[in-house]
């Protein structure tokens, strides 16, 4: 209608009004405009619009503003501001300004939905404001609440657009506006199937929007634009609960019905005949409820059968609000085309998720991969190593405020804490334990409780942030559906980094050589001249400093507590286990496979996180009976111990 | 009395490439002793993985006794009880374990666990005991703990423990290392005794050891027989003399 | 049978007979017989002490006789208590119902006492249905089956996985922990059946006796708990000290050469294995009617890790160092969070044991392993050794 109508007045103003200035316009209108209502509005502002004067919008903009004022004598619109008692007064057409006391004048103040409507009347001028940000403001606008009214100026300020981004925005909102409000059902398909190309929320939500459904109960299905009709005994209460809303059918009889009935007409300890003692059972009160039914003190039982019945005389359907099939049949066309996309994506977006989990965790594990690997010792206090580099960065933090400095300080120094944290260790504790594993295993189990609990005591339980630089905030968009957070990005190639490194360190150096000649046959080393126990307390140093900066990324993106390590022990201990011990590459093959198993199982079951876990776990005890040694498993003699 | 008690044929045994066991096939009489000797690496040790069901090979038949038994795919514990004892290179005894408990444990008798858990002592258990402890010279030390045993001591132990399972085939792998040479005499007796009345095979390094066994030798080179005969005949193989004697006389 | 077996293991009757004179002392000593010097909830913390005994005597003979250091053993604790308290629980809100129904002129269908049942125990997780898990919870007898069933089934499926594809040492260790850690997630959730992390409660109204005072009921599971002990270790004696014993300290010491005896490794283990996960459940069984409540929290692998330092502190490959162990690390530990002990001012810094007391059990943890590996128990070594 307000099409039509605008299409009116354009053509009328063609003929007619090119002479006239805006005031005598508003004086025709006055008192539309000095009380406007929403309703009434709209054909003033098409006359304003029609007229083309370049003063419109200004006016429009500052009547919206409520800066427009009334001189109570002549009627005469002006534009002013208050200083003070004094009116500065702006004329509308010539823009002559004067002064004069504002006894005299009145102060329009349009309702919200008055200045509501204005706006829709604006964003034509908005749209071709010479300002590009006033533009793209408009077209936001416009995207924010789509109507019918915008697509025709929408159209028309495409063609003077100059700028490229703007003008592919405005070609994007004629599609979906085109898609819901054209008048010609083919434009409104072509416009659909545009859609069909994109996965933006907002076109789905567009087909959504063309593909709303009410549903709807009858005896025979209505001559309209049908989207499902459903088997009446598919899901039978919620149909029977639509008759009865829809006032077709009686509500069952409950149990709770019938025992109030049963209560309600006790009459010397009967109901009907039934004594109430032998009221225990559903089928006496059946029986009850049947005697008092056929007296008539009861309304007649509604039971199965006969919802049953009451279902099976009736239809149930959903209809389109959309009218014409044609279209609806396209845009369901559309929407699955852009559904098949979107879970295409949505895999990229899945798999991309499961890399960067897959990098935490490889840095948590790579540590202990080292250090189970080289040494068979298992290290139940790497976890704390973790939260130790986690709370080394929140520490540096206090004192450091530039984060991105703080940060480049955290990471070695974090390294730096923990590798000596770690030869600590190793000097007290492990080497006397060697070759006595499980007792390695509880002994550093004592230190891990030991230090998660000095934790607690300095830094208290609740969570201390460790806050990322600012260029690390936010998050890199590759479409609505797939996009990746920096943080992840930078874990990930803090990963990659760490990967090479220590790649680097085993295979390109002399400790490297040395460190795979203790792994492979300790006595044969040490009669080599090796240092085993200073190859040992190396690899336990660097396992540990691992950890620590490991700890720095994932305080990053979760919060630092003195839990955090035990959060992702049994995770690593995971890793290594499965990936296969004593290899850079089983680690990675390890991380990889649970970091994409979990977010694999996440995705089957996305509510459950807990079940997840539980379903991983599983999986990882039953991988181990199938490959004990891992995925990269040590073959030959040496594996054979 | 059958011939054969034991017969390997066409073993094939590879780690990361590298061919351990090359079609090998070897035979043992059910009594009688047998050295077999060979370099490091000549693939001893894994032969004996194989027969006692440690390593699985790659091709090949292992096949045991009168029904012609395939040993393949049978676990270590069944092997062994089938009559197959093996005694490792360094002494492996349960330390914590009196000498007696240690031959009581590998006495012939039920292995199942409800068989173990209602075990009860019975004289002709102890007297089997008693007569093993008697033959390897420990009775006076049948209630002192495993492990205060001097090296000697503990090899002969478990040379007992492997008569107590009574086996119809013994493996043993160089029981003469580190004994003195009053030690070995008494090892050969122990192990030219049990011979008598079933195979035994000895892998042994040391030569004169071997030629004080007195019996068939059979050399292994690179996964596969060389020669086989008595140790005069194999001593004078000029190929043995070349990959092993030779090498180790040098 | 058992004059040579108890005439073979002195320290069998020593034990049992301090256990006797200590139940003995405690329940004369009890508010139940009226003198009162224990006060009831003490009683109820020495009765959960001997549970957590007879689960600490298990632990010793999987992983200081056979060698296998389980992580896990603390589920089957749990899983015993969960079976139990799944009919303590039912049990009890039965009789709040009917009573509940009792004052109604209708009499009440089956199907509307147990859906109001249903409505008691899972409104906590917005659900009124029977899980299935719960078929049996009416049943007394079938419940206390399955204190038995459960843990022996999960660790003869577990064991039998694990054991058969040789997965030994620090990885066997994990994959309990694995295993534990996916059970407690599991009953964390809302859907588990098991009214997830609000665990189940009231576990101390014992159905049929809520006319009957707390003090006469802790004193009754005090003395179950004494027999469950004593029992449990008179069993555990037995197992280990003959030739079962000698085969499986054999497993501990060198598995391969048990193996090349002829002896089938995986089956004893599994056996070892799956008797103490039974006794663990029976053990579990007892302890929560005691604490009163039991949540998914309990069973966290963190547990089980406890479990072993009672073991270790106490001295592991002896039965009375197990006990020893998990009654002192415990008593002391609920002596130390719970206040009891003094907090000791340095004038700079005041050590507030509540605080303290973690950190001072991990280092005497990381002390035992390294310089005392026979634990507390060792010291009973010089003493027996000295008269000699």
């Amino acid at each position: 209608m307000r099409i039509l109508l605008s299409a009116i007045a354009f053509a009328l103003c063609a003929m007619t009004a090119q002479a006239q200035d805006l005031q005598t316009l508003l004086q025709d209108n006055a008192a539309q405009i000095a009380k406007p209502s929403r309703n009434a509005i709209g054909p003033v502002l098409d006359d304003m619009v029609a007229t083309g004067l370049p003063q419109v919008p200004t006016f429009l903009e500052q009547w919206s503003d409520k800066n427009v004022w009334q001189n109570e004598d002549t009627g005469t619109f002006f534009i002013a501001t208050k200083t003070g008692d004094t009116l500065t007064l702006t004329d509308i057409d010539t823009g002559a300004q004067s002064t004069a006391p504002a006894d005299g004048f009145k102060q329009l103040k349009p309702n919200g939905g008055v200045r509501r409507v204005i706006g829709t009347a604006l964003v034509q001028f908005q749209l071709i404001d010479p300002d590009t940000t006033r533009r793209a403001a408009a077209l936001e606008s416009i995207a924010r609440r789509p109507e019918a009214a915008q697509l025709a100026p929408l159209m028309a300020s495409l063609d003077g657009e100059d700028d490229p981004a703007l003008r592919a925005r405005k070609e994007n909102l004629i599609t979906i506006l085109s898609a819901r409000f054209a008048e010609d059902p083919a434009d409104r398909i072509a416009a659909i199937e545009a859609l069909a190309e994109e996965t933006s929320v907002e076109s789905r939500a567009v087909l959504n929007q063309i593909l709303a459904t009410k549903p709807g109960v009858a005896t025979t299905l209505p001559d309209a634009n049908i989207a499902t009709q459903y088997d009446p005994m598919a899901d039978p209460d919620a149909n029977h609960a639509a008759l009865v809303t829809a006032d077709l059918a009686t509500p069952l009889t409950t149990p709770d019905d019938i025992r109030a009935a049963m209560e309600a007409h006790i009459i010397d300890g009967r109901v009907g005949n039934t004594p109430t003692a032998q009221l225990n059972t559903d089928a006496a009160r059946a029986t009850a409820y049947a005697t008092l039914a056929a007296a008539g003190t009861v309304p007649p039982l509604i039971g199965i059968p006969e919802r049953d019945n009451a279902l099976q005389s009736h239809v149930f359907f959903d209809t389109y609000t959309e009218d014409d099939p044609a279209i609806t049949t396209a845009a369901r066309a559309a929407l699955d085309q852009v559904e098949t996309a979107v879970a295409l994506a949505q895999t990229v977006d899945l798999g991309l998720d499961a890399l960067s989990l897959a990098s935490i965790y490889f840095l948590a594990a790579i540590g202990l991969a080292i250090t189970f690997g080289v040494m068979g010792v298992i290290n139940m206090a790497h976890g704390e190593f973790i939260m130790m580099g986690a709370y080394t960065g929140y520490v540096i933090q206090l004192f450091v405020p530039d984060y991105t400095i703080a940060i480049l300080i955290a990471l070695p120094t974090a390294f730096a804490i923990t590798f000596a944290a770690g030869v600590t260790m190793e000097r007290l504790v492990i080497r006397h334990l060697y070759h006595r594993p499980l007792e390695t295993l509880l002994a550093t189990f004592g230190i891990s409780i030991a230090l998660q609990q000095l934790a607690k005591n300095i830094f208290g339980t609740q969570a201390r942030p460790l806050t990322s630089p600012a260029w690390l905030d936010g998050a890199w968009v590759i479409s609505d559906v797939i996009q990746i957070s920096y943080i992840r990005i930078a874990i990930f190639f803090l990963a990659l980094f760490f990967l090479a490194l220590i790649l680097f360190i085993l295979k390109r150096t002399r400790l490297g050589l040395e460190v795979r000649a203790v792994t492979q046959n300790p006595g044969m080393a040490a009669s080599m001249g090796i240092n085993p126990d200073r190859i040992n307390m190396l690899t336990f140093g660097l396992g540990s400093g691992i950890a620590g900066i490991a700890g720095v990324a994932i305080g990053l993106y979760a919060k630092v507590t003195s839990e955090m390590g035990a959060d992702y022990i049994v995770q690593s201990f995971m890793t290594v286990v499965v990936g296969g011990v004593g290899n850079v590459w089983g680690t990675l093959a390890g991380a990889s496979l649970i970091g994409g198993l979990q977010k694999g199982i996440e995705w089957f079951n996305p509510s459950n996180t807990l079940a997840a876990q539980t379903y991983m776990i599983l999986f990882i005890i039953l991988f181990i009976q199938f490959r004990p040694k891992g995925i990269v498993a040590l073959k030959g003699r040496a594996a054979a111990d | 009395m059958i011939a054969t008690l034991l017969e390997v044929s066409g073993v094939t045994v590879t780690f990361d490439g590298f061919r351990a066991i090359n079609n090998l096939s070897i035979q043992f009489p059910p009594t009688g002793l047998r050295a077999i000797i060979g370099p490091n690496g000549a693939g001893k040790t894994t032969f004996m993985d194989i027969v006692t069901g440690k390593t699985k090979p790659d091709e090949g038949h292992v096949i045991w006794g009168e029904e012609n038994v395939s040993l393949l795919g049978l676990s270590e514990s069944d092997i062994a009880t089938r009559g197959i004892g093996r005694k490792f290179q360094k002494p492996t005894v349960f330390e914590a374990q009196t000498v007696r408990q240690n031959l009581a444990m590998a006495l012939k008798n039920p292995r199942s666990p409800f068989a173990v858990l209602t075990h009860r002592r019975t004289a002709k258990n102890a007297a089997k005991i008693e007569a093993i402890a008697d033959e390897i010279g420990l009775t006076d030390s049948l209630t002192r703990i495993a492990g205060e045993l001097s090296h000697g001591q503990k090899q002969w132990l478990e040379i007992g423990m492997l008569l107590a399972q009574d086996p119809r085939l013994l493996l043993v792998d160089e029981p003469a290392a580190g004994m003195t040479v009053e030690e070995r005499e008494k090892t050969t007796d122990i192990l030219r005794r049990a011979a008598e009345t079933r195979s035994v095979v000895v892998v042994e390094h040391d030569m004169e050891f071997v030629r004080r066994l007195d019996c068939k030798v059979t050399v292994l080179h690179e996964g596969a027989v060389l020669a086989e005969g008595s140790l005069d005949h194999v001593t004078s193989n000029q190929t043995v003399i070349d990959v092993y004697l030779g090498r180790g006389h040098a | 049978m058992h004059n040579t077996f108890i005439a073979r293991n002195p320290s069998v009757l020593w034990f049992l007979a301090a256990l006797g004179l200590f139940t003995f002392g405690v329940t004369i000593l009890s508010e139940a017989t009226g003198l009162g010097l224990i006060s009831t909830s003490f009683v109820k913390t020495l009765g959960k002490t001997l549970c957590l005994c007879l689960i600490a005597i298990a632990m010793d003979v999987v992983w200081g006789y056979c060698g296998i250091l389980s992580l896990g053993h603390f589920a089957f604790f749990g899983i015993g208590g969960y079976a139990i308290g799944m009919w303590l629980m039912y049990a009890r809100t039965e009789a709040i119902v009917l009573q509940n129904f009792s004052a109604q002129t209708i009499p009440a269908t089956p199907q509307e006492i147990s859906d109001a049942i249903g409505n008691q125990i899972f409104g906590v997780v917005g659900s009124s249905d029977f899980p299935a898990i719960w078929s049996f919870a009416d049943s007394l007898v079938l419940q206390l089956a399955m204190v038995v069933l459960i843990p022996g089934l999960l660790a003869l499926v577990f064991g039998w996985l694990a054991f058969r594809s040789r997965v030994t040492g620090v990885y066997l260790s994990i994959l309990t922990q694995a295993m534990t850690l996916a059970l407690s997630l599991y009953l964390f959730q809302n859907d588990s059946g098991l009214r997830g992390n609000n665990g189940l409660s009231g576990l101390q109204n014992i159905p049929g006796f809520e006319q009957t005072p707390q003090a006469t009921i802790s004193i009754v599971f005090f003395l179950a708990s004494a027999f469950a002990l004593g029992a449990g270790y008179l069993f555990f004696a037995w197992v280990i000290s003959g030739k079962m014993g000698s085969v499986v300290q054999g497993i501990r010491d060198n598995e391969a050469r048990v193996r090349f005896l002829g002896y089938h490794v995986e089956s004893y283990k599994l056996f070892i294995f799956t008797i103490t996960a039974v006794v663990s459940g029976i053990a579990g069984a007892l302890y929560y009617p005691q604490a009163g409540i039991i949540n998914p929290g309990e069973i966290a692998p963190i547990a089980s890790i406890y479990l072993a330092v009672w073991v270790a502190i106490g001295g592991r490959g002896r039965l009375y160092g197990a006990v020893i162990g998990a009654a002192f690390v415990s008593l002391l530990s609920s002596w130390f969070t719970g206040g009891g002990a003094p907090d000791i001012n340095l004038g700079f810094y005041t050590i507030q044991w509540t605080d303290w007391w973690l950190v001072l059990l991990g280092l005497s943890f990381v002390v035992v392993t390294l310089y005392f590996p026979k634990g507390i128990g060792g010291l009973f070594d010089y003493l027996v050794r000295k008269p000699s």
